[in-house]
């Protein structure tokens, strides 16, 4: 059974490539384009993992994932940041906030597909 | 990934950086405006931000350069270390116009101006509050090995990677040591997983630590009791590890030793522990086992004994809500998008059935008084209700193909910055009603001549600060573009502050240039018009601000070719202002249908000044076969349109025709002699040049209540061809 | 019919139309529909083959007189002629015959060449002439029917 990847980020470039990505290695994809989206889709949803970007209108990424570990649904579920080469500083803020792991952008899909096996059953 | 699919991306790629540089562009002048709050500052950040990371996906490396410079001096603005001074603020601004010839030169295959990039970023830098590149260097050691930008590739090889080495006994062996702490669990990783990818890395044995678990009353729930020793032999190299290890580096104690390195290794590795896979059996089976429990668990309860607390949805639970997920419906659903992209394509179609269904209905409508049935008829009364409908669902349709003028508003304030620049003259542009709405097509065929007439206010119209000064105005002038809608169409001002117009020097060079007797008189309005007289220019010199033989009747022109008009009033020391009228739609246009030989012809309303019934005293001949009508005064050419046309090979009886006073081209006049006025109305308009080609003195095409097709008068081409067609006529004789 | 040759011609459709006492045909993949004659909105300053406009169901579609193109006596048409909507390209135009007599299958090697009457205008719009069940009919060369758009700007 193929796994749900639920994506939250405000570029449609990025949910497009994303998406790309995720459906040739065989997930499924849910996409939300901020945080407060990504929060809403999780009321209906259990992705088996959330791949978030940082910076985004309404509610960051930070803010997300806060939001989403306060859940205790989701207290468990694997969250990948979408992060550039040069925001060390916000992936330990992204830590701090819950973050599971993070992926770097530009990511290709195998990096992409590695950082999630690494998180995901 | 399909090559479609990656030039797909790429598309919606370009696309949206547009957006993002009009939000950018916005951004900034509100802040410049003063009005910016934290969230301006931050969508500013996020637009360069995003288009960073997208041209960085595309390798667009001249484009993620320039990107990351500016997006590192807009985090220096957004975290406060340096604030927006109206000089910082126009360097962000021409970094955004730099960045907006960066993203369409990687788009169209252009070269932008490099050297003008490195100035910017250097001014950039010059801002202060912190380093070129404060990140790229910043790694916090254990995320080191990370930090190398990955190149892209789409080629989906196999992801696998290291099965090959895996047995290979002259491979090197790694003694690695991992004792996760809680926090690692908190944050929803697993330390199974982590050891089934060291797995993969080489041939591997791991022997499970469980002297540290208490006995049960003792037992934190969220506790991390496990340790783990892995003998690992593979063909990699310790980055390859730790890399395994990268998201958890904080979160446990890590140890990794290449065995030849560290003889003494711990001998509960040595010793013939179960191997990885049964290992792995277990864990799996433990998380199975949780996730059975998690069903009869109230969701949120810790997890009443376990070595971790995972508390995960049941596997068919899951399974179903993956199958609602496979589309974004939902989550488009959720996320409360108000607005949907459709392909213009669609929406043309849409505009033409709509068209069809307008020309069906008026033809219905005359049938139905053909038959003699009455206004008061229930057939004649269900009609009228179609016909409402039909103009509701006419100008719902028109709606979908409406926009803001916002976009083409913000172009300007860039041709106001750069002209401002090379002028040496000081010019803030303030602008009112971006929100109003217009055809889509009128937007796109607005921005020459809206450019041109702002670098015309600018240039010709604002005075040096100086002389400003001096007249009692402040320096800064003010261009104002506003937009506004009244009775069914959009009018469009272009305001500025400046000189007027100097009639004294207009007059002089217009009588130079022979567009004007020097004895005519003249009224003021009538001076001020003669700038759009074809071929009139008031620069001493040809600038290279207001181009090069480019005039106003260009700009005239073009807003005629689209159906509206233009005017200008000016106060002399006060400033100038051009109004353009246009119509909503270039698909539909109100015309003044007429009849000419037993053909039916339309007029384009816009065109037309007025009309009146011709006697013999205003009539006089001109020439062999010329004509000439006396309207106001003014002797006016008469055109038999019937003879221009072709239509008729003997000149109409004048008498009893109607003359239509048009304004073509130029602001000249013409009189048009028809032979009756039957309707004026809105029609629907189609185009000839698809399936025909172009037709001198005819625009385009309608199709009338009867079913017939009519023809759509092009005024300007009819009326210009004067001479052209006398003589076309004379060869057909 | 043509056992005897080794050429893999594919049969394809044509439908055969009359104009006077002479047949022509046209391919019937290029072929949108057939509709009786209306009148016409005349274009100013036309050729004289150019009838004029129409409206094909919300389009504007401009008729070719074909027989007038072909140089035949010029004849008023009445409602007993038909039109042929055909794609010509990336236009759509319609072309006014007399009558439609037939639907044919033929294959390429039955088509001759137009035989050499240079002095006969409408040779010039042949691609070829075959004969079947007695009757020569002359296949008509679409493209060279309508004038070009460049001739038409000029």
């Amino acid at each position: 059974m193929s796994k749900t990847v639920l994506t939250v980020d405000d570029s449609r470039t990025m949910r497009q490539m994303l998406r790309a990505a995720l459906v040739d290695a065989g997930f499924n994809v849910l996409q939300a384009d901020d945080g407060v989206a990504g929060l809403e889709v999780l009321e209906a949803e259990t992705p088996d993992v959330i791949i978030t970007d940082i910076n985004m209108p309404r509610l960051d990424g930070f803010g997300f994932i806060e939001g989403v570990r306060r859940e205790p649904r989701h207290r468990a579920v694997p969250i990948l940041v979408l992060t550039t080469e040069s925001d060390a500083a916000k992936k330990a803020k992204a830590r701090s906030a819950g973050a599971t792991g993070w992926i770097v952008k530009p990511f290709d899909p195998e990096k992409l597909v590695t950082a999630i096996r690494r998180v995901t059953a | 990934m399909a090559s479609d699919a990656i030039a797909d991306i790429k598309a919606t790629f370009f696309q949206e950086c547009e957006e993002q540089l009009a939000e950018l562009e916005a951004g900034l002048l509100a802040l410049e405006g003063g009005d910016a709050d934290l969230e301006t500052i931050n969508a500013i950040f996020r637009a360069v931000h995003s288009i960073k990371g997208g041209a960085g996906a595309f390798h667009l490396d001249d484009l993620v350069r320039f990107a990351h410079a500016y997006e590192t001096s807009l985090d220096n603005l957004r975290a406060g270390r340096i604030s927006a001074t109206p000089a910082g603020t126009r360097v962000m601004l021409r970094a955004a116009d730099m960045l907006a010839d960066l993203v369409r030169a990687a788009r169209d295959g252009g070269a932008a101006d490099i050297a003008r990039g490195e100035a910017i970023i250097e001014e950039l830098v010059a801002l202060g509050g912190g380093p070129e590149d404060p990140g790229l260097d910043e790694g916090d050691g254990m995320d080191g090995l990370d930090f190398m930008p990955v190149q892209v590739s789409f080629d989906s090889d196999s992801l696998d990677g290291g099965e090959a080495t895996a047995g290979d006994p002259s491979a090197p062996r790694y003694v690695i040591q991992f004792k996760p702490k809680p926090g690692l669990y908190a944050k929803a990783n697993e330390a199974g997983l982590l050891l089934r990818e060291l797995a993969r890395l080489g041939e591997a044995s791991v022997r499970c630590d469980v002297s540290e678990v208490p006995l049960l009353p003792d037992l934190d729930p969220e506790g991390a009791y496990l340790s783990w020793t892995i003998v690992l032999r593979g063909d990699v190299d310790e980055a390859a590890i730790r890399e395994v290890f990268e998201f958890v580096a904080d979160d446990c104690d890590l140890d990794i030793r290449r065995e030849d390195e560290a003889p003494p290794a711990p001998a509960a590795a040595q010793s013939g522990d179960p191997d990885i896979l049964s290992l792995l059996k277990k864990l799996e089976a433990e998380v199975q086992n949780q996730r059975g429990e998690a069903v009869e668990r109230t969701p949120g309860q810790p997890s009443p004994v376990g070595l971790q607390t995972i508390d995960r949805q049941p596997a068919a639970e899951k399974s179903t809500k993956a199958e609602a997920g496979k589309t974004t419906a939902g989550a488009a659903a959720a996320s409360g998008q108000t607005t949907i992209r459709v392909d213009i394509d669609r929406v043309d179609r849409l505009v033409d059935l709509i068209g069809e269904l307008v020309i069906n209905q008026a033809m219905l409508a005359q049938r139905v008084a053909e038959a003699g049935l009455g206004r008061g008829s229930a057939v004649a009364t269900g009609l009228d209700e179609l016909e409402r409908l039909t103009r509701e669902i006419q100008d719902s349709v028109m709606a979908i193909r409406a926009q803001p003028v916002k976009p083409v508003f913000q172009r300007m304030s860039r041709i106001v910055r750069e002209v401002a620049e090379i002028t040496g003259k000081s010019v803030h542009l303030v602008t009112d009603g971006e929100s109003t709405e217009v055809d889509k097509t009128v937007i796109e065929r607005l921005a020459d001549p809206l450019t041109h007439m702002i670098r015309n206010a600018i240039d010709h119209g604002i005075e040096e600060p100086a002389k400003r000064i001096a007249a009692g105005k402040p320096g800064e002038g003010v261009v104002r573009l506003s937009a506004l809608h009244r009775s069914g169409r959009i009018v469009i001002e272009v305001a500025d502050d400046g000189a007027g117009i100097n009639r004294a020097r207009v007059r002089e060079i217009a009588a130079r240039k022979g567009l004007v007797s020097a004895d005519a008189v003249l009224s003021d309005d009538e001076i001020d018009n003669l700038i759009f007289a074809p071929g009139f220019s008031t620069a001493e010199t040809v600038s290279n601000i207001s181009g090069r033989g480019v005039g106003m009747d260009v700009v005239k022109r073009s807003i005629q070719a689209l159906g509206g008009r233009i005017s200008i009033s000016s106060r002399p020391g006060a400033g100038s202002t051009f109004t353009m009228s246009l119509p909503l739609t270039l698909a539909v246009l109100d015309g003044m249908v007429v009849s000419v030989a037993g053909q039916t012809l339309v007029l384009p309303l816009t065109a037309i000044v007025e009309t009146l019934q011709p006697s013999e005293t205003d009539l006089h001949a001109f020439g062999t076969s010329g004509q000439v009508i006396l309207v106001r005064k003014a002797l006016t050419p008469l055109i038999d349109v019937g003879l221009r046309l072709g239509f008729r090979t003997s000149p109409a009886d004048s008498l009893s025709c109607v003359v239509i006073l048009v304004e073509s081209e130029g602001g000249g006049r013409s009189a048009l002699l028809v032979d009756a006025i039957q309707d004026q109305r809105q029609i629907v308009v189609k185009s000839l040049e698809g399936n025909y080609g172009h037709v001198p003195g005819i625009a385009a095409a309608t199709i009338l209540g009867d079913g017939r097709v009519a023809l759509i008068l092009d005024v300007d081409t009819l009326v210009a061809a004067r001479q052209a067609n006398a003589l076309e006529q004379s060869q057909a004789a | 019919m043509s056992q005897t040759q080794s050429t893999e011609a594919e049969p394809r459709k044509v439908v055969a139309f009359r104009i006077g006492n002479q047949e022509f045909c046209v391919d019937i993949m290029s072929v949108r529909e057939i509709r009786t004659w209306t009148p016409a909105t005349p274009l100013p300053r036309s050729p004289d083959f150019v009838r004029g406009v129409i409206n094909l169901r919300g389009f504007v579609l401009p008729i070719i007189d074909l027989a007038a193109r072909f140089g035949f006596p010029p004849a008023e048409p009445t409602a007993q002629n038909v039109i042929i909507v055909t794609q010509i390209g990336q236009r759509t135009v319609g072309l006014l015959v007399d009558a439609v007599s037939d639907i044919l299958t033929v294959t390429d090697d039955l088509v001759q060449p137009t035989p050499d009457i240079a002095s006969d205008r409408a040779a010039a719009f042949v691609r070829g002439v075959f004969v079947i069940e007695g009757r020569m009919i002359s296949f008509v060369a679409l493209e060279g029917v309508v004038p070009s758009a460049e001739r038409e700007a000029a």
